[in-house]
């Protein structure tokens, strides 16, 4: 509900400063009664404040507004644009794996599966270094590291992700090509399950690659998360546990952890969001093949990096389509999510405030 | 019993001990990511980097049309999109503080504030770029303003809500109307977070490339047509670093060091004022 403020009949400080160039106008006239001419310009100064007044309620109301138009308008033009291509696969867009401009044969499973997985692989590197960083913020930093190594961590999360996709191509992919996966090769290879996701040639470019820049770019947000509802813990709490002899680690992980998992998830979850629709870094190193590999290193093509290179040279109504019900699918898959995320966090904020 | 103590502090000692590993892991790629574009970026910042057109294949040339098409779809985008951003906090903080129509914006706003930005992308492909029947600097520039309103909206909200009521009631007391005490008291007591909203909107389109790639899409040429394609630096160096010429993938580089530089540069202002906003 709003409150708005009522004008008392009677002058007030504020409108007669606000009415005097109006009543020195008038008064120049001086043609009526000087107290009847006041009273009218006051009416008059009250009405056009009143009109300005609700006129700038409605103004804010419809910009709130217009948040719901932009997520409704992403919604209808996805759905719209996606129809023919919906139309032409129906369900099998999803299981297919094929993925021919050529023929106008199109199936979005490639593209799903590297989403996921290098979404996961990079949850699996980030979510323990995320949180490490966190307990080390909160726990055992010096108070006056504390502030400058935040920021820096959390400048990492303002590099534009095109600068991680140069770098991973230029830098990293050629680093990991060279030490660490023919070093993972060797030590998986005798290991009967393993040796099948560690196989082939280390091209430098792939699955892993892409997972471990997301796994770099996500850590920010991780780590943000965590150590913000690290700190909603009441501090008699810890006091308890160190009383008791507890180490710090035990505090974290008897005390802190438990009292902060559901922010702690929230925060992994939008971590994980970012990670599924992360384009330009991913479309630099993931290698883009259409095609479902077991190997980790092998090449492969996310969601996201298979529009941003194919959208604009797609040609015909049907592979247009196809990449925008793949964002489709990728809108749908962020936006559950983003939500579960974000309604555990809420939650988190609500026990705090309530606290 | 000693064996036990022993166990628990050799385990905290290691968990410890990785903990501050993760933070060296953390740090160190911020050095390494700002060392690689300083090491190849350096080298390829000549004054024809801000004079001279992107070149053909093999030619030498600058960034000019890049940086300047950059620069007019990111102005127009924050003019666009920071307006409306900021009458919807203002909604939010203070007209429907605990209306149910907040509770949902806020909700839908944290999900566009972290949405993949290649959809935002999409949809101005799908409304303007279709509609247009052409690529235009025009398109660009309302991809980038839909990125911005999340952000703003974000800032605009926590700021007011940190303006402490008695300074309206004071205001609302002297019989200003609801629009005067929140234009001249809250937004000028909220100025500095504001501002950091802005600029922190700022920091987060110069970047971004996805959105561009199908609406600015891309000019080899001078153009300050906003109904013509229109380079940026992101697409320009998108379309640089993944070709075979050493001299594109040089610009690439050269392009990402001004970007980043840009960038750092706006968040940690953005830092600082934020930071004079609690102090003060």
């Amino acid at each position: 509900m709003s409150i708005r403020v009522q004008m008392p009949a009677d002058s007030s400080e504020a409108t007669r400063a606000d009415g005097d160039a109006v009543v020195m106008k008038a008064v120049s006239m001086a043609s009526m009664p000087r107290t009847r001419l006041a009273a009218r310009d006051r009416r008059q100064v009250l009405r056009r404040l009143q009109l300005s007044d609700r006129g700038f309620h409605v103004i804010t109301q419809l910009a709130a507004a217009a948040v719901l138009v932009i997520l409704g308008g992403v919604i209808l033009s996805l759905v719209l644009g996606s129809l023919p291509a919906i139309r032409e696969f129906g369900f099998s867009f999803l299981t297919s794996q094929s993925w021919n401009p050529v023929t106008d044969k199109f199936g979005a499973l490639p593209a799903i599966y590297g989403t996921v997985i290098t979404s996961v692989l990079a949850m699996i590197i980030a979510i323990p270094v995320g949180i490490g960083i966190a307990i080390f913020l909160t726990e055992l930093c010096p108070p006056s590291l504390r502030r400058p190594i935040g920021i820096a961590i959390e400048l990492l999360a303002g590099i534009p992700s095109i600068i991680y996709g140069i770098w991973g191509l230029f830098i990293l992919a050629p680093f990991l090509q060279q030490f660490v996966e023919p070093a993972l090769i060797a030590m998986f290879g005798p290991i009967p399950v393993l040796s099948r996701l560690f196989a082939g040639p280390p091209y430098g470019i792939g699955i892993f690659t892409a997972s471990f820049i997301l796994a770099i770019m996500v850590l920010p947000f991780i780590t943000a998360i965590s150590r913000d509802v690290f700190e909603t813990v009441p501090p008699v709490l810890k006091e308890a546990a160190f009383g008791i002899g507890c180490t710090t680690w035990e505090v974290v992980r008897k005390v802190v952890i438990p009292y902060t998992r559901l922010g702690v998830i929230g925060g992994i979850m939008l971590g994980l969001g970012r990670a599924l629709g992360e384009t330009m870094a991913v479309t630099f190193v993931i290698g883009n093949a259409h095609k479902i590999s077991g190997s980790l290193l092998a090449p492969g093509t996310t969601i996201s990096a298979t529009i941003a290179n194919e959208f604009t040279e797609a040609v015909g109504d049907v592979y247009t389509s196809a990449l925008i019900e793949l964002g489709l699918i990728l809108f749908v898959i962020t936006f559950i999510v983003l939500a579960v995320s974000r309604l555990m966090l809420m939650r988190v904020q609500r026990r705090a405030g309530a606290s | 019993m000693a064996s036990i103590y022993a166990g628990r502090r050799r385990k905290h000692a290691i968990v410890m001990a990785l903990c501050i590993a993760a933070a060296v892991f953390g740090l160190a790629f911020l050095l390494l990511i700002l060392g690689a574009l300083l090491w190849h970026g350096l080298w390829g910042l000549t004054p024809a980097v801000f004079t001279e057109m992107t070149p053909p294949p093999g030619g030498s040339g600058g960034l000019l049309n890049a940086i300047v098409g950059s620069l007019i779809m990111t102005v127009l985008g924050v003019a666009v999109g920071a307006p409306v951003g900021m009458l919807a906090g203002t909604y939010m903080a203070e007209y429907g503080r605990y209306s149910r129509l907040t509770m949902f914006v806020r909700f839908i706003n944290d999900i566009l504030l972290s949405a993949p930005s290649i959809m935002i992308g999409l949809f101005i492909y799908e409304v303007l770029v279709v509609r247009m029947g052409h690529f235009s600097g025009l398109a660009g520039a309302m991809a980038l303003a839909v990125i911005v309103v999340p952000v703003v909206v974000r800032t605009t909200e926590d700021m007011l809500l940190l303006v402490p009521g008695p300074l309206r009631e004071a205001a609302a007391a002297l019989g200003l109307p609801r629009s005067y005490v929140i234009i001249r008291i809250a937004y000028r007591a909220a100025r500095a977070g504001l501002i950091t909203g802005v600029l922190l909107a700022v920091a987060r389109i110069s970047g971004e490339t996805a959105p561009l790639l199908f609406t600015a899409l891309n000019n080899q040429f001078w153009s300050t047509d906003l109904g013509a394609p229109m380079a940026s630096l992101p697409a320009v160096i998108f379309q640089f670093a993944l070709s075979p010429y050493k001299d594109w993938q040089q610009l690439a580089w050269t392009g990402a060091l001004i970007i980043t530089f840009a960038v750092l540069t706006l968040s940690v202002l953005a830092r600082v004022l934020a930071r004079q906003r609690v102090t003060q």
